[in-house]
């Protein structure tokens, strides 16, 4: 939640100015809160009564709040009672007997969500009137509510649950027949909507038409038959309708893909970065037994917000394709041992004679496996660079870039900003005979410019990739490497923002990440040590790269760091 | 009487031989069955006390039981631990079965058999031979102890030897008033000494637990004496299951254990041999001129046979009380046989001399 | 608190009671099992003891009396199973046509009999009372992997439950009748 910024204040018409920074009693507890505070779009707006309780550490429920979105103030659940400090005919505070200030408690209670604060307000969330609206709420919440918790997706995070074992009754008083609606209703492509269980708190409408700015979501009818459904001649359909499923307090929103297919409470949830493009979307991996079930997006207000596009959120079925790469092949095809393979290659590498050699890197490698492989390629005097993707970006978060790292490929001296401008120097060489040597880390290099043909003549094609393509089948040296939810790294987004990200499932086979097998090849080169682990070869490369100084690999944290671009 | 004629020399010479060794190995024989079939009716016996049937699937009545624990504990896999000591772990199962068996030779089974006296070695000073060879027992569970190299074997055999050594001093002295009373130490004498019946009440034999008080308060304290001695309720504690992590036969398996076990049922055996011998009239019976010895075969198998019985009368006795009585505390188990039966037997056999004193003068 | 321990009379002290009052004990109980031929031991298997209501044996899925399986799949039970033995495979996300309004039905459920503990908690937590602990006790099997029952197994070994509030009809029958009155009618 947001927490309190110094805004520069603008002075106010209104002649009593109040404060900065005034203080509000959260149930007894004192907090000093702004008067003003960014909204969903960033603009400061009075400090709502939430934002003071969760800046006091109270957790008020709420349905249709969220702090990216507008306020609605619809669901009712974050009813709390307030009272405000009497002020007397000269504008000042009164006082008790004993010194404190004089206190009125307001009649009503209010939404705090939409209530601004004001200085010397007292907030009470847990007093029986509060107690007694809340399980107001959820009663009248549960009335139509269907008892679909062992089919529903959303159980295991469902905050109707939740706030239901919390704050509402045990027992139900409700004998009528409950109102029925559409179930597993196509909303959109991805979607599956259930109509039943829906509690109408607008955060979906709100999303879709705010903050992606295609308004394609409405209620219809009215009373306890109002639904959600798209309005008539609009398809839900943008590049973003997923996040309604994560916005959704209840499961009436869920994702088709994901339905059914496994209990939340089960994944292990792996903090990583998407990469789909050069934006780097903060992901959480939800995995079970070395198998990814879904992508979620995290928090990072730096760089995604809390949301994630549709295309990089579905992109993780690669990951679990029975084709990967889980062999190592040396030369013949015959499968072989990394220590023997490493060894022999590093040898064969240390007898190629400079200028000879020519490294292509992935912009989908981490930084690094990025440095590394530029370690590899000053002692080798190999002429390097990088495959450049583009494709379309959109206003809200994806970017042009579809590579996730291309800065990191820039800043680590692999490519000149323009990616890719070497490869046809690269396939000159090999065709003229000066190239015999090439390294492949992480693309299928036949597609843009070199032919398998020109692959033919060369000595020695040392290739490390995932999936099998024709690059792969043409390598004399055949290096399996992970994924990126299979090993730990960093991104550097189109930003510059260095992002690190977490191991979520085991490689396949034998395959290893690429920073460790590049560690091990580049010391058995130059007989130096290898970084002992992923910690000391960031911190490693962080004091050689000017671009990275100062950076730590703890210091990244989970929202990331700048780099000096 | 032998005349010199070495040839007829040599025939009785080869004679008392052959039939020694058939005896001998007729009484092993039948030890060695009882000791198996004495197993079978503790199970029995007690599982009905306890509410229970007991081995009752192998073989009729479960009699087949014996053979598949005996065949059992010859395939089993023998486990010679790694920090025992091996000499005096392999040797004390032996030492602990050796007394029982060569007990057997002064008992005497029954009169005679045609013309061979059904006991092995009538020692005119059978009585020292017993409790000297009994002595011998003491060894094999202290071995058994000490060669386990453990710390609970090492307790539970001292135990075990500190409870057998005091009680062996009790049936020592618990048993010499029957000996004055008899004017005897020959055991075939001590029983022709009980024929008939008891001269204060016909009905009754005149075995030595009827004739006197003073040899029926010897019965009582060698009685316990030999519960005692044989490890077996109430004075089991030693080898309790429930109390201690086993004893002595922790570190054992398979055919060592088997002979522990079985030498415990041996010497409760021979015990009961001794109770019925010293006490309860051996061969004998008041009636049908059963208290003399045997002149026809008839009279000697029926002889054994009586033997037998009261035999395995004093086994039941010692089975059933397992199942009867809560077992001592071992410093009640020590305080009963010193400061109490010792004192009760030194006082008896005053008595008893008093008394035999007393009625030689008159 | 001080433990009185009362003098013991003579008799008591020379253990006659005991002595006589244990072999009262003793008596009574083996004339009991040897005389009257009473004793507790149930042979088995010929004479089978008698289970009690409630006796958690083998874990088992059931159907109800329309012979829909009432498992959906929630895997609170694989959940909550202490040993893990319970693996279920959910449905996935194509909509199959053959469960009504029920939605979702498990695609595979196995049970590890070796690892099961007969704890009863599946049973307990169970939201749609499809699985129940029934009286077999005795499972045996030839390998290890004939005892991990699957899906088809444990349906049959089932049975049928009767189920008298059948929710899900009554859904599918209020959800019927309300269609008949729309809500958009004036």
């Amino acid at each position: 939640m947001s927490s309190p910024t110094t805004a520069p204040a603008k002075p106010t018409q209104s002649a009593p100015t109040t404060p900065e920074f005034f203080q509000v009693k959260v149930d007894g507890r004192v907090v000093v809160v702004p008067r003003l505070s960014p909204d969903w779009r960033g603009q400061l707006v009075p400090t709502t009564m939430i934002q003071a309780c969760f800046a006091a550490g109270v957790m008020v429920p709420h349905y249709c709040y969220h702090p990216k979105l507008p306020v609605a103030g619809n669901c009712r659940m974050c009813l709390v009672e307030f009272g405000t400090p009497v002020l007397g005919p000269d504008r000042k505070p009164l006082l008790n007997p004993d010194g404190t200030p004089k206190i009125t408690r307001a009649p009503r209670p209010a939404i705090a969500c939409a209530t601004p604060v004001m200085p010397g307000m007292e907030i009470y969330t847990n007093t029986p009137t509060v107690r007694a609206m809340r399980e107001g709420v959820l009663e009248f919440l549960l009335i139509n509510h269907p008892l679909d918790c062992p089919i529903c997706d959303q159980a295991g995070e469902c905050k109707l649950q939740e706030y239901a074992v919390d704050h509402g009754l045990a027992a139900s008083r409700f004998v009528e027949t409950k109102v029925h609606k559409p179930k597993q209703v196509e909303l959109g492509p991805r979607i599956m909507f259930d109509a039943e269980r829906c509690i109408l708190c607008s955060r979906c409408i709100r999303f879709t038409r705010d903050i992606v700015g295609d308004d394609a979501l409405g209620i219809l009818h009215r009373g306890s038959y109002s639904t959600i459904a798209t309005w008539p001649g609009r398809a839900f359909d943008n590049n973003y309708t997923l996040n309604t499923v994560d916005l959704c307090p209840v499961g009436a929103l869920t994702s088709k893909d994901f339905r059914f297919q496994m209990r939340v409470w089960f994944l292990k949830e792996t903090k990583s970065i998407c990469t789909s493009c050069g934006t780097g979307c903060n992901i959480l991996i939800g995995s079970r037994e070395n198998r990814i079930y879904r992508y979620t997006p995290r928090q990072n207000d730096a760089v995604n917000s809390c949301w994630m596009c549709d295309a990089g959120r579905l992109n993780y079925k690669w990951i679990g394709r029975p084709d990967r790469l889980k062999e190592v092949r040396g030369p013949g095809g015959q499968t072989r041992v990394w220590s023997a393979v490493l060894a022999e290659l590093a040898h064969r590498l240390g007898q190629a004679p400079r200028g000879s050699v020519a490294l292509i890197a992935s912009a989908r490698q981490t930084n690094e496996e990025l440095f590394l492989l530029k370690k590899l390629a000053t002692r080798l005097g190999a002429i390097t660079d990088s495959i450049p993707r583009e494709g379309q970006a959109d206003p809200l978060l994806v970017s042009a870039d579809k590579n996730p790292n291309s800065l990191g490929a820039r800043l680590l001296g692999l490519c000149y900003t323009e990616m890719g401008i070497n490869l046809p120097r690269i396939a000159h060489g090999i065709e003229q005979g000066a190239i015999r040597t090439l390294i492949v880390f992480g693309e299928d290099v036949t597609r843009h410019g070199l032919a398998p043909e020109l692959l033919a003549r060369l000595d020695t094609l040392v290739v490390s990739d995932i999936l099998p393509n024709a690059t792969t089948a043409l390598a004399h040296y055949l290096l399996p490497g992970c994924a990126h939810a299979e090993k730990r790294g960093s991104f550097t987004n189109v930003k510059g923002r260095v992002q690190r990200f977490f191991k979520a499932v085991e490689p396949p086979g034998n395959a290893r990440p690429e920073w460790e097998f590049l560690a091990e090849l580049l010391s058995h080169l130059t007989g130096q040590p290898a970084a002992p682990s992923l910690e000391a070869l960031f911190n490693q490369m962080a004091q050689e790269v000017p671009a990275f100084h100062g950076l730590t690999w703890t210091g990244l944290g989970d929202t990331g760091l700048e780099a000096k671009v | 009487m032998p005349e010199s004629n070495p040839r007829h020399f040599d025939t009785m010479a080869s004679d008392f031989v052959i039939f020694t060794l058939a005896k001998v190995g007729a009484a092993f024989a039948v030890l060695m069955f009882f000791v198996a079939y004495v197993v079978w009716v503790e199970r029995r016996l007690s599982a009905a006390i306890q509410d229970r049937l007991g081995p009752n699937r192998v073989g009729p009545f479960g009699l087949g039981q014996p053979i598949a624990d005996a065949v059992k504990a010859f395939l089993k896999e023998d486990v010679v631990p790694a920090h025992v000591r091996k000499v005096w772990y392999c040797l004390a199962p032996a030492l602990v079965m050796l007394p029982a068996i060569l007990n057997l030779a002064i008992i005497p089974f029954g009169s005679k058999l045609g013309s061979q006296p059904m006991v092995i070695a009538d020692l005119n000073v059978g009585i020292l031979y017993a409790l000297g060879i009994g002595s011998l027992s003491v060894y094999g569970i202290a071995l058994a102890g000490y060669g386990s190299n453990s710390k609970y074997p090492l307790l539970g055999g001292l135990r075990s030897c500190a409870q057998l050594i005091s009680y062996e001093i009790t049936l020592a002295i618990s048993v010499v008033p029957v000996f004055l009373w008899a004017g005897d130490l020959n055991l075939s004498c001590i029983i022709q000494r009980q024929a008939g019946t008891a001269p204060w009440l016909p009905l009754l034999p005149n075995w030595f637990v009827f004739q006197s008080p003073l040899t029926a308060l010897a019965f009582v304290i060698f009685l316990v004496a030999a519960f005692a001695e044989t490890n077996r309720t109430p004075f089991d504690l030693p080898e309790a299951e429930q109390e201690l992590a086993g004893g002595y036969n922790v570190e054992y398996s398979s055919i060592k254990f088997a002979l522990f076990f079985m030498g415990e049922y041996a010497h409760m055996i021979l015990a009961s041999a001794m109770l019925t011998t010293l006490f309860l009239g051996g061969w004998t019976l008041p009636i049908a001129g059963l208290d003399r010895p045997a002149t026809t075969l008839a009279a000697g198998l029926a002889h054994i046979a009586i033997f037998l019985i009261k035999l395995v009368a004093c086994m039941l006795v010692f089975l059933w009380v397992r199942w009867m009585w809560p077992r001592f505390r071992y410093d009640q188990l020590m305080d009963l046989s010193w400061r109490r039966l010792l004192p009760l037997a030194l006082v008896n056999t005053l008595l008893t001399a008093t008394w035999l004193w007393f009625r030689s003068l008159v | 608190m001080i433990v009185r321990r009362d003098r013991l009379t003579i008799w008591e002290r020379l253990y006659l009671t005991a002595i006589w009052g244990g072999l009262k004990v003793t008596f009574r109980h083996f004339w009991r099992t040897v005389v009257r031929r009473r004793p507790v031991t149930v042979q088995y298997p010929e004479e089978k003891p008698v289970v009690p209501p409630g006796y958690r044996g083998a874990p088992y899925l059931v159907r109800d009396q329309t012979g829909r399986i009432k498992c959906v799949s929630c895997q609170l039970c694989e959940f909550v199973c202490p040993p893990k033995a319970i693996r279920i495979t959910p449905p996935g996300p194509e909509i199959d046509p053959t469960t009504g309004n029920v939605e979702k039905r498990p695609r595979q459920f196995e049970i590890d009999m070796l690892r099961c503990i007969f704890c009863g908690f599946c049973q307990e937590v169970c939201p749609e009372e499809a699985i129940f602990l029934m009286q077999d006790y005795s499972l045996t099997g030839l390998s290890r992997s004939e005892m991990i029952y699957d899906m088809d197994k444990l349906l049959r070994l089932g049975g049928v439950h009767l189920d008298p509030i059948r929710k899900w009809e009554r859904k599918a029958r209020e959800a019927q009748a309300q269609e008949t009155v729309p809500p958009t009618l004036p």
